[in-house]
């Protein structure tokens, strides 16, 4: 198996393939013999202080692709999603959406970046109809698009029953769908979601994924989650990340096949494999 | 124009409309209006004892204004930048496909129309003396200008101070410090001071930083273009160095 293939160990700094990436003759989830990579992340370095958060990370996403990023609490999955979408700059490597380099044309690549921060943070005294105004308002969105963009938001996020409501007033779970909203509003070709099902229930949670498999074949979307049930449902390609570094780069039934079927065990197992090979 | 300078304004415009309906949603501006009104006219009114002094004119009214400011400014840029980096939102910002110049121009003249707001209200005391005597309207008209661009300057140094901090309180405190010391850099007792121990020229150099040098003139009816120009430039570089620092975190987070 060669590097970078599916169930390989990858090593850092590694690119994985080019712009086009072939599919994966194990993969099933991909029934496209090509996939146009949409995003693809070079080598993204960060550190803070003396700490390094994220080193060398690389990795690339197709149009139609929803990939798992996983990873344990402080393994660089937060800060990656922030270098992706220039939120913060890295130290090094650069992250391309359709071509446009986040370092070098920030705005145009953010234009095709479609962002819900961890938290889905929010400005708690605004009405949930001024924040999508605002969103609106910050893609230039005007006229009719503008209209028809806000009513497609609303309705897939279900967000009609609230659009008055005081976002301070909301719960988690209404307040999660604002922040989905506004990353959604300008339809754009990559999404970048930071644990976008906590703090829902399992109705929400359900209709969210629902959502994500909806406008997966037209997109490139990257999901970082804890909850490794959500993977299967959700997901063509997991990422697994450790200590600032890609351990695994895998479809979700490569990772779960490492340990009879159970992704939780298989995840603790890989991530304990690669402490007890770094200390 | 060029794209650049358009897509600056459109986002000022957009930042502007956001921070002046967050001034008004929560009670902000409301609370600010109120005390600066009650301060203004309690000053002016009864300590300055103007109905004592018998002149049908607002000089009692302008002298206030830098010795409030240096409290009332603060208070109203505090959250401009610490507000977002307490909520996270400052993540939600970078994301964007916004321009920054265009985000730190747009809150700023957001707060300096709450403080324009603010002089609007006194405007019927203008009225006022008009109706008690023999005013001279122009010196009013130019310090009631010089005021808002002063105002303008003041919230520069909250805009910028609240870009180094996720605290309000904090923000509000080191700009009162920082407003002072600009403020009273332009007090006869310290330039005689300083004249004194490290003689005229630094004395001068520290003098014409003060807002005091740049607004007393206008308090005669004197338009000199020069202070004009001295306070538009200083919010341009407020602007500069909140923009600067926002960028450095954007590198550099904690």
């Amino acid at each position: 198996m060669g590097p970078g293939r599916p169930g390989s160990r990858l090593k850092t700094g590694q690119i994985i393939g080019c712009a086009l990436v072939k599919a994966r003759d194990t993969g099933k989830n991909r029934p496209n013999s090509k996939v146009m990579a949409m995003l693809v992340v070079e080598k993204l370095t960060k550190s803070f202080s003396k700490k390094q958060a994220v080193a060398s990370v690389s990795f690339q996403i197709g149009k139609g692709e929803v990939i798992g990023f996983l990873g344990q609490n402080g393994a660089g999955k937060s800060t990656t999603l922030r270098m992706i979408c220039g939120a913060i700059e890295p130290d090094a490597g650069d992250a391309r959406i359709s071509g446009y380099s986040i370092l070098e044309h920030r705005r145009q690549a953010q234009r095709l970046i479609g962002y819900l921060p961890e938290g889905a943070p929010l400005y708690p005294d605004m009405r949930v109809a001024e924040f999508l105004d605002f969103m609106a308002d910050c893609h230039q969105l005007r006229g009719p698009a503008r209209r028809s963009a806000l009513e497609r938001v609303i309705n897939d996020t279900r967000l009609a029953s609230a659009l008055g409501q005081t976002i301070s007033t909301l719960s988690k779970g209404f307040k999660r769908r604002v922040g989905l909203a506004g990353a959604l509003l300008h339809d754009p070709p990559a999404l970048i979601l930071d644990e976008p099902l906590d703090g829902l229930d399992p109705i929400q949670r359900s209709a969210v994924k629902n959502l994500i498999s909806t406008m997966a074949p037209d997109k490139a979307v990257l999901i970082s989650t804890h909850n490794l049930d959500d993977i299967p449902a959700m997901c063509s390609r997991t990422v697994l990340i450790d200590h600032g570094r890609i351990i695994a780069d895998e479809t979700p039934e490569q990772f779960a096949a490492r340990s009879a079927g159970s992704l939780e065990t298989a995840f603790a197992a890989l991530v304990s494999e690669t402490a007890s090979a770094t200390y | 124009m060029s794209p650049h300078l358009t897509y600056a304004l459109t986002t000022a415009a957009t930042a502007w409309k956001r921070e002046v309906s967050t001034y008004f949603a929560t009670p902000l501006a409301y609370i600010f209006l109120a005390i600066f009104l009650s301060s203004i006219g309690l000053f002016t009114w009864d300590i300055s004892g103007f109905f004592e002094a018998g002149k049908a004119d607002l000089d009692a009214f302008f002298s206030w204004h830098p010795w409030l400011y240096i409290f009332f400014m603060p208070a109203l840029a505090m959250r401009l930048w610490s507000d977002e980096k307490l909520l996270g939102t400052i993540e939600l910002l970078n994301s964007l496909p916004v321009s920054l110049s265009g985000l730190v121009t747009g809150k700023l003249l957001a707060a300096w129309t709450v403080a324009g707001a603010g002089l609007v209200m006194t405007l019927p005391w203008w009225i006022m003396v008009n109706y008690l005597g023999d005013t001279d309207n122009g010196v009013i008209a130019v310090s009631y200008l010089m005021s808002w661009l002063m105002a303008g300057a003041f919230l520069g140094i909250g805009s910028t101070v609240s870009a180094l901090t996720s605290s309000s309180a904090i923000a509000f405190v080191l700009s009162v410090g920082a407003s002072f010391l600009i403020t009273a850099a332009g007090w006869p007792i310290l330039s005689v001071n300083i004249d004194s121990v490290f003689g005229p020229a630094l004395s001068e150099i520290v003098s014409q930083f003060s807002f005091m040098t740049h607004f007393s003139p206008a308090q005669r009816g004197v338009v000199e273009l020069r202070n004009i120009i001295f306070f538009l430039s200083f919010i341009g570089l407020s602007i500069a160095a909140t923009r600067l620092l926002i960028e450095y975190r954007r590198r550099v987070p904690k």
